[in-house]
């Protein structure tokens, strides 16, 4: 009977969790693999903008960059020097992965700040592929690249004989974890920043603290400008440091 | 006041998760901040080290998220 009494009046005019609904875009019905959604169109507008900027922008190859050519350049220039700085000079054969990973990571969160649009960075489903694609690519080049030595990532040298059981443990666990804390991380920024702006747009509806609330969503958006930003760079540099450990698995 | 005992257990559960919270921000916290005195003591040292900063405080907010994690498993899973 109370939760009667509450009902629909004194919750939030929306909830602040219906943006991340996956709905099809065309008509109702259920979602299937193959069902056109409003993840579908968001992902597809993402690798549009990629194209625009990466492709179309840097398409003069002008001596004098134009300014989407200087973007383009500036964003390559970025994530190469990431690769060479925390990986090491040989692992730049592999940049066209991580330079993928990280534009499409930053695009996607950036375009899920436009008001109405649809983060598909919110959602573990993406970033899971994203991350196990990472730790598959990374376990499988270690053993391609060192063979049995890659073991080595798991025994602890430095450490005395006895606890070195006891950290190949802690280790594996730590190994086996990495996808899980990897995918997790992004879309739980994304999803967590996104409803926060939400929750205090449902306080706007409250006449008395309306402007407070409208100052709240500016300071977060601003935020939430700079979290998309370093969640896109934290993905890619830990990419480069899981990528490091597979090349050089020296503990 | 009908319900379910599992159910306020659930509840309750996940909002002990946000104690978690907590201790991933004295985590990010101390890993930003001894960058931070150490970046001030010597600033030409501090710009190489960036990539460092992100990573130690990416590890240090791994632990929160699996808190968070355990808060999507009580609500959606159990």
């Amino acid at each position: 009977m109370a939760t009667e009494a509450h009902g629909s009046e004194s919750s939030l005019v929306f909830h602040p969790m219906d943006q991340f609904k996956v709905t099809p875009l065309f008509g109702e019905g259920p979602v299937h693999w193959y069902t056109i959604t409003n993840v579908t169109l968001w992902m597809a507008i993402t690798v549009l903008a990629v194209i625009l900027l990466l492709v179309v922008g840097s398409r003069g190859r002008a001596i004098v960059p134009s300014k989407g050519q200087s973007i383009a350049e500036l964003a390559y220039g970025f994530v190469y020097k990431m690769i060479e700085d925390v990986t090491g000079k040989d692992a730049v054969k592999y940049f066209p992965y991580v330079m993928t990973l990280f534009i499409f990571i930053v695009f996607s969160n950036m375009l899920g700040l436009l008001p109405l649009s649809f983060t598909t960075t919110s959602h573990i489903a993406v970033t899971g592929v994203l991350a196990v694609l990472v730790f598959l690519f990374v376990t499988i080049l270690g053993f391609v690249k060192n063979g049995s030595k890659f073991l080595a990532l798991f025994w602890v040298s430095s450490a005395p004989m006895a606890v070195r059981p006891l950290l190949a443990v802690i280790e594996l666990i730590s190994y086996f974890v990495r996808p899980v804390s990897h995918s997790i991380r992004l879309a739980g920024n994304m999803m967590a920043g996104h409803a926060v702006i939400k929750v205090f747009a449902g306080f706007a509806a409250i006449a008395a603290i309306s402007p407070v609330s409208i100052v709240a969503i500016t300071a977060m958006y601003g935020l939430e400008v700079l979290v998309a930003f370093i969640q896109a760079y934290v993905f890619t540099i830990l990419t480069c440091v899981y990528l490091k450990d597979a090349l050089h698995p020296v503990h | 006041m009908e319900g379910n005992i599992a159910e306020l257990g659930k509840y309750i559960g996940v909002g002990l998760t946000a104690i978690g919270m907590g201790g991933a921000a004295m985590g990010v916290g101390n890993v930003a901040g001894n960058y931070l005195s150490g970046a001030l003591r010597n600033p030409s040292a501090a710009a190489s080290q960036t990539a460092t900063l992100f990573i130690g405080m990416a590890f240090a907010e791994a632990l929160g998220i699996f808190s968070f994690l355990v808060a999507l498993l009580l609500m959606f899973a159990v």
